[in-house]
């Protein structure tokens, strides 16, 4: 590697500020704390030298100089505060807003324009011009992306992070001088990933989105950095909400937070599809069978009759007569909750959830050694990645923009094995294309088994092809490896043991949704506990009790055939959709009490006893954990008129049924004193006295309807979960490392069905968005969507 | 073909071969031609960059850059290909001359390009033509089909055993791409806007390789230095200002026309005695003295200046391309301005802020005053935004635009006053400014 560069000194406006050598001076200055105004530098983009705001005066230079290209060296001495320098940018702001048209009460970026902050800074107020300004009507390229030509600036940040980001290459520009326009790939229209990314780096309001424009202003919205609810790769999305009759409602996402782990990216998903959140068929009361027809009820009515089923059939039949069944996009603290819930109050196994990776595997192949996992944040500076299998850019798009930036900025070398052509090849040094389901055997050669090659080279890469690969990847000597959800069972054991061959190696699982790995890791199985503890050997689980059933239960499969032959008393479904996914038909499951929390009317609820309307996870507060065991804190972003959280739905059906609540949620252990005392609360700003508060385990924790709660037992109890506090209340990614104890799940292949998203589909989420569904890139490609949650 | 002009002060170097059928490659051999690449391939590269360096030749684009000194900053190693780039973008408005030596002698040109490449080291030579010089294009397929028939080049050029490839290549019309970098963004197949420099195109140019970049009449003086030897060629001009200089007289003069002098010619003698004066005994007003991105002179000045790039640096200007303009005392000078204006407005390429806005707010601003709508404060605006420009666009473009605008405002005051409150333009009926043919 290089060394470590040298220290240059040098001077800013009399001050003296250290940098490594051959930093750009624009960037020195910046870490020094200064600010040298720029439009068109953006940190990580190429340069391109052309909005001239970020001029300085350099000692022993004829002219004023740009920030943004001039490299530092030892001695230099700049000015950036003078009135030369200040009437140099002032002038180009002045000629700027001359053919700008000054929209600003209207313009959505009002409020939050950098050209604004620019004017505001400079002064550049007089008007100096008569004649007409340049017009050119406001154009739609998507039902996301519009195009304000007047408004833009021309600093072609766009461009740049549509190419070179996003490798989409979707924008250019055309014709020349002050004609010069961006322009879209397909003459008057977009066909791109539709990933708004343009959007957002516009620093003007000249690229506007299709589902915020001209709705409100930036300050009439609360903003919360929450964790996106779609795939597994958990960004950071910032939601704009405001009030409205239904409770509030989030108008925009968008990546004004770039603290997260996705830093400046989002795909449509995270910023456009929250839409479901406000969709007209949302369930707004419970819904109770009467007659065979499910009709509104009221919550006490919903929750009386829920508890004495469940009461009943616990009692009468025992608890293996219940059935639940999670969700692969509700918190943790949900999930921990809901087999807490399942075990202990309801005394079974039978619990399980839509598998769409086989994570237990993965666990268990790593145990003992968490230094073998992988956070997202390694995927950046790895020096070289192995992918198998997967396509990132449809089902992973944070990481397969991690990948992408770490070849383009940091030349790490990539390496795809894959059974199909995926997009990223385009960045790959060496990509092997091979049959279904041979990840394996590409190991066995991997590690020196030559014959294996003969079962590779069906697909169509050659040995010769195989082998020049194979000495390039045994070169490095620290590599990522990323595997694909196809890749399950003893197949993973076997990959992670050969890959172990190389000095350092990293392992990552990719499954999709939200929270698949929250969900597996808190346990939602019916042979594992959280922590992939199994359940004939509960370890610290023990404190459940004994009542805790020692045998596996059944997995989702099963209860869903037992639902159908009535064997199953009741069965419990949380935000999950398995009747869609078994196609079990109305009327089917008729003997068995169903119970469903959803907030809309899916195929399951449709069939149920009860459908309660719960909250979705920008409505609740809580933890997620990406497929790569990134713990991540949810902050609740907008409410609901009509639904309640799972958290709270499970905590009172707990409640009816008779159980003691606080054997289920341990509550009531903070200081009353402390209780909504702080007063960053009433100020608005971040409630820094609360993160204090919660991080040192001070939080109030008064009701058992506080998630925090719970989110103590799971620190306790969950192995690889004991982590910072402080760093996760504070709003950033933490590494979990849930390695389990050396045992996999019970392997049922048709259990592991992963979703096979696209950038456009996100099962009933998605199914639910107007935006997913309105953009023609969703109908042009391919998609093997499942019917799934 | 344009009509050639000729004068007794007149020193036939890059010229000589003007109207004498040299296109055809037995006529341009039998005129001396190609010895000087036979030459060149019995020296070092350090000998023909130390000829060169001798002959005190600087860049005849415009800039004035020593051209020894620009072969000898490309490196002697590099991975990379190493190129030769004509720069035949001629378009700055007043400079025609480029035009006439494509034209009457392409094989000049590509002798430059094989004596640069083997200075430098490089394998192969672009020839860029500006994009509304279509007709040029054929008669330089014919004089590289030529060339190659002859051996000249390709894989053995004259039987060295030393290979050298050239091509022509043409834009789709831009001033813009006369920029060196921007040029090689062109030829790339890019849109033509300019890059960033450090790397020069001396270390980074076309497609990464080390670059030399040269004006077309550069490369065609180089023959005649290997040849006759740097020294005969720097005695033509006054100290460090090398040779001679194809200059283009055009405006209010009675025979406008490309003529080639040495370097330090008064421009007192160049409109009065090779020019022939001004049409109808008018007295001189102004003069362009080298493409319409220089200073413009008044008459006393004009009188007074030699055309050699350092009297020109003495005054703060710079002498340019060689394109003379003479305007007699009926010109409008607000007209001028705006004449000028309008073609950097339709040129800018629009990269960057200062220039792509700028031109455009003094276009519309010089239409609007010279239609008599104009106020006070127009003109201190006028001043102002060209002030702007000047130094702080990303390449010299804006620079271009800046220096005739300001030098107008600043010399010709009074005639922006006479054209305030609603005053129709004194000079409506007198002076002509041809529009430009795209306006």
């Amino acid at each position: 590697m290089a060394d470590t560069p040298q220290l240059v000194t040098i001077t800013v406006d009399g001050k003296q500020i250290k940098a490594p050598a051959g930093t750009l001076l624009i960037d020195a200055c910046k870490n020094a704390g200064i600010e040298i105004p720029s439009f068109c530098y953006y940190p990580g983009l190429s340069l391109q030298a052309a909005c001239r705001m970020c001029v300085v005066r350099i000692e022993k230079m004829p002219k004023l100089q740009t920030a943004c290209t001039v490299p530092i060296t030892e001695g230099m001495v700049v000015t950036n505060d003078s009135d030369e320098v200040r009437q140099a940018r002032k002038a180009t702001v002045q000629i700027l807003l001359g053919n700008h048209p000054l929209d600003c009460p209207v313009c959505d970026a009002g409020g939050e324009c950098e050209l604004q902050d620019m004017t505001f800074t400079y002064g550049a107020a007089e008007s100096q011009y008569m004649e007409t300004k340049q017009h050119k009507d406001e154009q739609q390229w998507s039902p996301v992306v519009y195009f304000d030509r007047p408004r833009c600036i021309l600093c072609y940040r766009c461009v740049r992070v549509c190419g070179e980001v996003m490798d989409v290459w979707a924008l250019g520009i055309q014709n020349r001088g002050v004609s010069s326009v961006i322009a879209p790939n397909k003459g008057d229209h977009l066909e791109c990933e539709e990933c708004g990314a343009c959007i957002d780096i516009c620093p003007v309001g000249a690229l506007t989105s299709g589902t915020y424009r001209y709705k409100t202003r930036p300050w009439e919205m609360n903003h919360t950095a929450t964790v996106c609810t779609h795939c597994g790769d958990g960004c950071k999305t910032t939601l704009g909400v405001r009030r409205s009759d239904t409770g509030t409602e989030i108008v925009r996402g968008d990546n004004r937070d770039k603290s997260g782990i996705n830093g400046d990216f989002l795909c449509i998903k995270g910023r456009y599809a929250f839409d479901f959140q406000q969709h007209p068929d949302r369930l707004k009361m419970p819904l109770v069978r009467k007659n065979g027809k499910l009709a509104y009820a009221t919550w006490d009515e919903a929750f009386d009759l829920i508890g004495r089923r469940f009461k009943e059939v616990r009692d009468s039949q025992g608890g293996a007569a219940i059935g639940v069944i999670g969700s692969t996009r509700t918190t943790n603290e949900e999930n921990y909750l809901l087999q807490k819930f399942a075990r202990k109050a309801l005394g079974t196994n039978n619990i399980d959830h839509h598998r769409t990776a086989d994570y237990p595997a993965f666990a268990a192949a790593v145990a003992g050694k968490p230094e073998l996992t992988a956070s997202l944040h390694h995927v950046e500076k790895s020096p070289a990645i192995l992918l198998l299998g997967g396509d990132p850019t449809e089902q992973h798009p944070l990481l397969a923009e991690r990948i992408r930036t770490n070849i383009r900025l940091h030349g790490g070398k990539l390496f795809i094995v894959n059974d199909e052509e995926i997009k990223l090849r385009r960045q790959s040094k060496s990509y092997a294309h091979i049959p279904q389901g041979a990840y394996a055997k590409f190991f066995e050669f991997l590690s020196g088994t030559d014959s294996a090659a003969d079962q590779l080279t069906t697909a169509g890469t050659k040995k010769d092809q195989l082998l020049a690969m194979r000495e390039l990847l045994r070169k490095e000597d620290d590599l990522l490896i990323i595997l694909s959800a196809d890749i399950r069972g003893k197949d993973i054991a076997t990959i992670v043991k050969l890959g172990q061959s190389h000095k350092k190696v990293r392992f990552m699982m990719l499954g999709d949704y939200a929270n698949s790995r929250g969900a597996a890791d808190m346990g939602l199985y019916p042979d594992l506990l959280p922590g992939y503890t199994p359940v004939a050997n509960a370890g610290a689980f023990s404190e459940y009790g004994a009542n805790l059933p020692k045998s596996a239960g059944l997995d989702t499969a099963a209860m869903v055939e037992a639902g159908r032959s009535g064997k199953l008393g009741a069965l419990y479904i949380v935000g999950a959709n398995p009747f869609a996914r078994y196609n079990v038909q109305p009327g089917q499951t008729a003997k068995t009490f169903v119970v469903v929390q959803d907030m809309f009317l899916t195929e399951t609820a449709s069939m149920a006893d009860v459908v309660l309307p719960s909250n979705n996870a920008y409505e609740k507060a809580g933890s997620f954990t990406n497929t790569y065991g990134d713990l991540q804190l949810l902050k609740k972003a907008a409410d609901f008129a009509g639904s309640k959280s799972d958290f709270e739905l499970i905590v009172r059906i707990a409640d009816r049924i008779g159980f003691e609540l606080a054997d289920l949620v341990p509550f009531g252990k903070g200081v009353r004193a402390d209780m909504g005392q702080s007063r960053g609360a009433q100020s608005g700003e971040a409630d820094r006295h609360e993160i204090w508060l919660i991080a040192n385990k001070y939080e109030p924790k008064m009701s058992p309807l506080d998630p925090s709660a719970i989110f103590d037992e799971i620190q306790r109890l969950v192995p690889g979960y004991d982590v910072s506090r402080l760093n996760l209340f504070s709003g950033n990614s933490v590494h979990s490392h849930a390695t389990g104890k050396g045992t996999g799940a019970q392997q049922n292949p048709e259990l592991i069905w992963p979703a096979n998203d696209t950038l456009f589909t996100s099962g009933t989420l998605g199914r639910y968005s107007n935006t997913l569904n309105s953009v023609m890139e969703k109908y042009t490609g391919e998609t093997s969507e499942v019917m799934a949650d | 073909m344009a009509d050639l002009v000729k004068h007794a002060d007149e020193i036939k170097v890059v010229s000589r071969r003007f109207g004498k059928g040299a296109t055809n490659i037995d006529k341009y051999i039998e005129l001396d031609g190609y010895k000087a690449a036979r030459k060149a391939l019995t020296m070092t590269p350090d000998a023909i960059i130390n000829e060169v360096k001798t002959s005190n030749l600087r860049g005849r684009g415009g800039a004035g850059f020593p051209t020894g000194m620009k072969w000898a900053f490309v490196p002697k190693e590099s991975a990379k290909p190493k190129y030769i780039l004509v720069n035949g973008d001629e378009s700055e408005p007043g400079t025609c001359k480029d035009r006439l030596i494509l034209e009457h002698d392409p094989h000049s040109v590509i002798e430059g390009v094989i004596i640069a490449g083997l200075a430098v080291g490089a394998q192969k030579g672009y020839i860029y033509i500006r994009g509304e010089y279509r007709y040029l294009l054929t008669i330089m397929q014919k004089a590289i089909d030529d060339a190659y028939a002859k051996g000249f080049l390709g894989d053995n050029i004259f039987g060295s055993g030393k290979k050298f490839d050239a091509y022509w290549h043409t834009g789709a019309g831009a001033y813009e791409v006369g920029e060196e970098s921007a040029l090689m963004e062109s030829l790339e197949g890019k849109r033509g806007v300019p890059r960033i420099r450090p790397p020069f195109p001396a270390v980074v140019g076309l497609w990464g390789g080390p670059t030399v970049i040269n004006n077309v009449e550069t490369l065609a003086s180089v023959p005649h230095i290997i040849l006759d030897g740097g020294q005969k060629f720097a005695d033509y001009g006054p100290p460090k200002n090398g040779g001679t200089r194809l200059f283009c007289l055009s405006g209010h003069v009675n025979k406008p026309g490309v003529y080639e002098l040495p370097l330090g010619y008064p421009m007192k003698k160049l409109i009065y005695e090779v020019g022939g004066g001004i049409p109808n005994g008018k007295k001189l007003k102004a003069v362009v003295p080298g493409g319409s991105s220089t200073y413009l002179l008044t008459a006393p000045e004009a009188e007074a200046i030699n055309l050699d790039f350092d009297s020109f640096a003495k005054t703060g200007g710079f002498l340019g391309s060689g394109g003379v303009v003479v305007c007699d005392e009926d010109t409008c000078m607000v007209k001028f301005a705006l004449r000028i204006m309008k073609f950097y407005q339709h040129e800018s390429c629009g990269w960057c802020i200062p220039c792509r806005e700028g031109t455009d707010w003094l276009k519309k601003t010089l239409i609007r005053f010279h239609a008599g709508a104009g106020v006070k404060k127009d003109i201190d605006n006028i001043n102002y935004l060209a002030q702007n420009m000047l130094g702080r666009t990303f390449c010299p473009l804006g620079d271009a635009a800046a220096i005739p605008t300001m030098s107008i405002v600043q010399k010709w005051r009074q005639e922006f006053e006479d054209h305030l409150d609603g005053k129709p333009c004194p000079y409506e009926n007198k002076g002509s400014i041809p529009e430009p043919a795209f306006a």
